[in-house]
């Protein structure tokens, strides 16, 4: 019997570093590494020694100074006081913004665009064709001012909805269409409105509690059930809600109080909106801000008295908000509004009580429901209040959304592609409907192959953005990369943080990208 | 020479139909070229932008920066540049269609304001509303250019910038009538030339070149009477500065004719002022502050000595 024995432990020699192919490529990418190193190291540091030649120091201590200038779309508090990093922040949101739009506008019509392409109709396939063509091959930049310019030039401005017989008129009376954006009623929330938010989340896991029962059955017994009651479950119990708050705990009265002596106690809205409108009264309304009663109390009077806001005698009305009842009050008797609206109670008796003559007008403005309508109005020079869309918003997200969508389309039309016909055949074979054949066999398929080239997509779309600055549409590289760069003189440092914003926007974008494809992704057992 | 000039502003710095620049900082850069290299055209203009133009200076991809700039604190002590002097006296200004109404800009509360990124004008405009307690919308614009469509067509209200610029840009308008620049005028915006940091030889010449500029009116040399001033006068000053006398040249390491140079080029600083923005051109501009010390104005050269 012959025993195995253990073969001599070789020594490690150092010519195996070059000789010996287990080592040998290690040691290769070792050494080039290192002459990697040392070739960055050369030009920073050759990049710090001309700084300091010039007599110029990498420091970020002007992120903290005040900025001085002021950003006309601000989604977080911002004011010329603020600091340097608050306008890169402002300006972060805004890139968000225009980029969470774009990427959900850009899916929708790409989708629509590359299905419509394999249509089997004729007509409809070659103008999916020419949208395509024409729209990817034009630079974005082009497509961008394109918008922006037709948009400014089509639309009338703010001027034109004032006076008696204006140009130009608001759609359903509260949406302005102008050469500067578009603007629209906000929403307020009220007394009831968290409870009316937790009832709609509430019922929307409902429905899905219920899309997965009906999908349950239909598994498991063969039944197919009605998807009618999805819509009961989303919206019966929010309305209800709404409803009971509405006429019970929430409802209350308020009196419209006018400091001017120009009409008798009791008279009424109407009557007093005339007396304004012969323009002998500016009206300079006291609210509370973000406060339902207020937008309520403010949308009565503009509907009273909205037509004949815009006679060209300059009856231009004005909003001052304040933080709360007390302080508007305080403003109102302090001169600094002559319009308020009280509390029906309290109405007569700060009109009895004030100073300055103080009038309770007679209607009472019936209030408290959970949401309420911001209405916009024309102001000195445009409209204000509600939600503003800016033209460069629109320009920008609508550019990029055609833009790109034009990639999404070939993206989707290739995933189709890719999904073999006999597929198809078999499932039609099997009695599927065209609209279920697409929806259950296809897409989940063609899935696979279009998300990976949709990351990438999303990125350019983000990235583009930054074209932002034609349209004078303050994003990151506006901000930061723009006005600050400019004002400080701090390129080195302003660049290197723009570069590490959009890094990590782009990262962040690609990850939860990548977290859906690995959901979709063919499972292999 | 390469010279920064701006994108395009008729009156201070504009190609021609034939793609040759002109205009009041186009002849302030050409007056350089003619003293330090004897040929007025031996100029390379780079058009910047007010965002590009200090990084241009500061990488040397430009040797002079005349380019309606402000002459500022920390523009010139941080961002490490040096202002050789002020060629234009100029302010902050408002212009608003005259069908708004308006009369001054404190009536502007709540308008829409087209401004030019990258200028002092969007501070000082900031700082204006901020002061007065109104509020606006401002539209940041990169260009002059971009910044008339948008005025024109009813997307801002207000256009601002420098009342230099406002008039140069009214007259560029078709009914220039129907545009009324408001009487305020919100802050001090020294206009003038500038170079970086480090070459203090080549600031002195730019700086006595301009200064040559205006002390060539104040004296009374104009392009047309310099020849026969230049074979000599009896006032010391004019002599000095022409090359006749002294050796102010030799100091400056450039021809004893240099200021001569510079002047025959387009003439001293009235004349220059005169033929590209003065009242008898589109952009009729008055001397106001611009004009020599001696008509009350500011213009003020050191002595030629």
């Amino acid at each position: 019997m012959s025993s195995l024995s253990d073969p001599p432990a070789e020594l490690f020699r150092l010519s195996q570093l070059i000789n010996d192919t287990r080592y040998r490529s290690i040691t290769f990418q070792f050494i080039a590494l290192i002459l990697l190193i040392v070739a960055m190291a050369y030009l920073g540091l050759n990049l710090v020694q001309n700084l300091t030649a010039a007599g110029l120091n990498i420091s970020y201590g002007f992120l903290g100074e005040p900025s001085g200038y002021d950003i006309n779309q601000t989604l977080v508090d911002y004011t010329s006081q603020s600091t340097h990093w608050r306008a890169a922040v402002v300006g972060v949101l805004n890139t968000l913004l225009v980029a969470v739009l774009g990427c959900i506008m850009a899916t929708i019509i790409g989708v629509f665009v590359g299905v419509l392409r394999l249509s089997n109709n004729w007509l409809v396939r070659k103008l999916m064709s020419i949208y395509v063509e024409i729209f990817r091959n034009v630079p974005v930049l082009i497509w961008i001012l394109i918008i922006f310019f037709v948009m400014t030039a089509s639309m009338p401005g703010p001027r034109s909805f004032r006076g008696e017989d204006a140009s130009a008129s608001m759609v359903l009376d509260s949406i302005a269409f102008t050469s500067q954006g578009v603007f629209t009623p906000g929403v307020v929330g009220g007394f009831g409105a968290g409870l009316l938010l937790l009832v709609v989340i509430a019922s929307i896991i409902g429905v899905v509690a219920y899309g997965r029962h009906v999908k349950k059955k239909l598994f498991d017994e063969g039944k197919v059930l009605p998807g009618w009651p999805r819509f009961v479950i989303l919206f019966a119990p929010a309305l209800l809600v709404y409803a009971a708050i509405s006429v019970t705990v929430g409802a209350s009265k308020h009196n419209l109080v006018v400091a001017t002596d120009l009409v008798q106690p009791g008279v009424s809205l109407s009557a007093f909106s005339d007396a304004a409108i012969e323009g002998k009264f500016r009206p300079v309304y006291c609210l509370v801000e973000g406060a339902t009663e207020s937008a309520t109390a403010k949308a009565a009077w503009l509907n009273t008295s909205a037509m004949d806001m815009r006679n060209p005698g300059g009856l231009k009305m004005k909003t001052e908000y304040f933080a709360s009842q007390d302080a508007a009050k305080a403003g109102f008797d302090a001169g600094e509004c002559n319009m308020i609206s009280l509390p029906a109670g309290d109405a007569t008796a700060a009109a009895a009580a004030s100073d300055t003559p103080a009038v309770a007008l007679s209607d009472q403005i019936r209030n408290g429901a959970p949401l309420a309508l911001d209405q916009t109005y024309l102001g000195n020079f445009r409209f204000t209040d509600g939600i503003t869309v800016r033209g460069s918003l629109i320009a920008l997200w609508f550019a990029l959304s055609i833009y790109t969508a034009a990639f999404i389309a070939e993206n989707v039309r290739a995933g189709i592609l890719a999904v073999s016909k006999g597929q198809t055949e078999a499932a039609a074979s099997l009695g599927l409907r065209p609209g279920r054949i697409m929806n259950l066999v296809v897409l989940p398929q063609a899935l696979r192959v279009i998300i990976p080239p949709l990351i990438s997509q999303y990125l350019n779309l983000t990235k583009n953005s930054s074209l932002a600055i034609a349209v004078g549409y303050m994003d990151l590289t506006g901000t930061l990369g723009g006005i600050t760069l400019n004002q400080t003189g701090r390129a080195i440092e302003c660049v290197l943080l723009l570069m590490l914003f959009y890094l990590t926007i782009s990262l962040a974008i690609s990850a939860l990208m990548n977290v859906y494809n690995n959901a979709v992704k063919l499972k292999e057992r | 020479m390469n010279c920064g000039v701006t994108t395009g502003l008729v009156g201070f710095a504009a190609p021609d139909a034939n793609g040759n620049w002109d205009g009041f900082d186009v002849g302030v850069c050409r007056a350089v070229a003619a003293a330090v290299l004897g040929d007025p055209t031996a100029v390379e203009f780079v058009p910047t932008t007010g965002k590009t133009r200090f990084t241009a200076l500061a990488s040397g991809e430009i040797d002079l920066l005349a380019r309606n700039t402000t002459w500022t604190f920390s523009r010139d002590v941080d961002l490490k540049f040096e202002f050789v002097g002020i060629n234009y006296y100029d302010g902050q200004g408002f212009m608003v269609p005259k069908d708004l109404g308006v009369s001054s800009a404190k009536e502007l509360d709540g308008a829409t304001v087209c401004i030019q990124t990258g200028t002092t004008t969007e501070l000082n405009l900031a700082d204006f509303f901020r002061k007065n307690n109104i509020s606006y919308e401002p539209v940041p614009i990169e260009t002059n250019a971009e910044a008339q469509p948008l005025y024109l067509e009813g997307a801002c209200d207000v256009y601002t910038t420098d009342a230099s610029g406002l008039a140069a840009t009214r007259a560029a308008f078709e009914n220039p009538g129907d545009h009324v620049v408001l009487p305020e005028i919100i802050s001090k915006e020294p206009l003038g030339p500038l170079v970086r940091h480090g070459d203090n030889d080549w600031a002195d010449v730019s700086r006595w070149v301009l200064n040559a500029l205006i002390a060539a009116e104040e004296l009374g040399v104009t392009s047309a009477n310099i020849d026969e001033l230049m074979a000599g006068t009896d006032n010391p000053e004019i002599n000095r500065l022409l090359g006749t006398e002294g050796n102010l040249g030799e100091m400056l390491g450039l021809e004893a004719d240099w200021a001569a140079n510079a002047i025959k080029v387009g003439g001293n600083y009235g004349e220059l002022f005169e033929k590209n923005i003065g009242e008898n051109t589109p952009i009729g501009l008055s001397r106001g502050l611009n004009a020599q010390w001696t008509d009350g104005g500011l213009l003020y050269s050191p002595p030629f000595r």
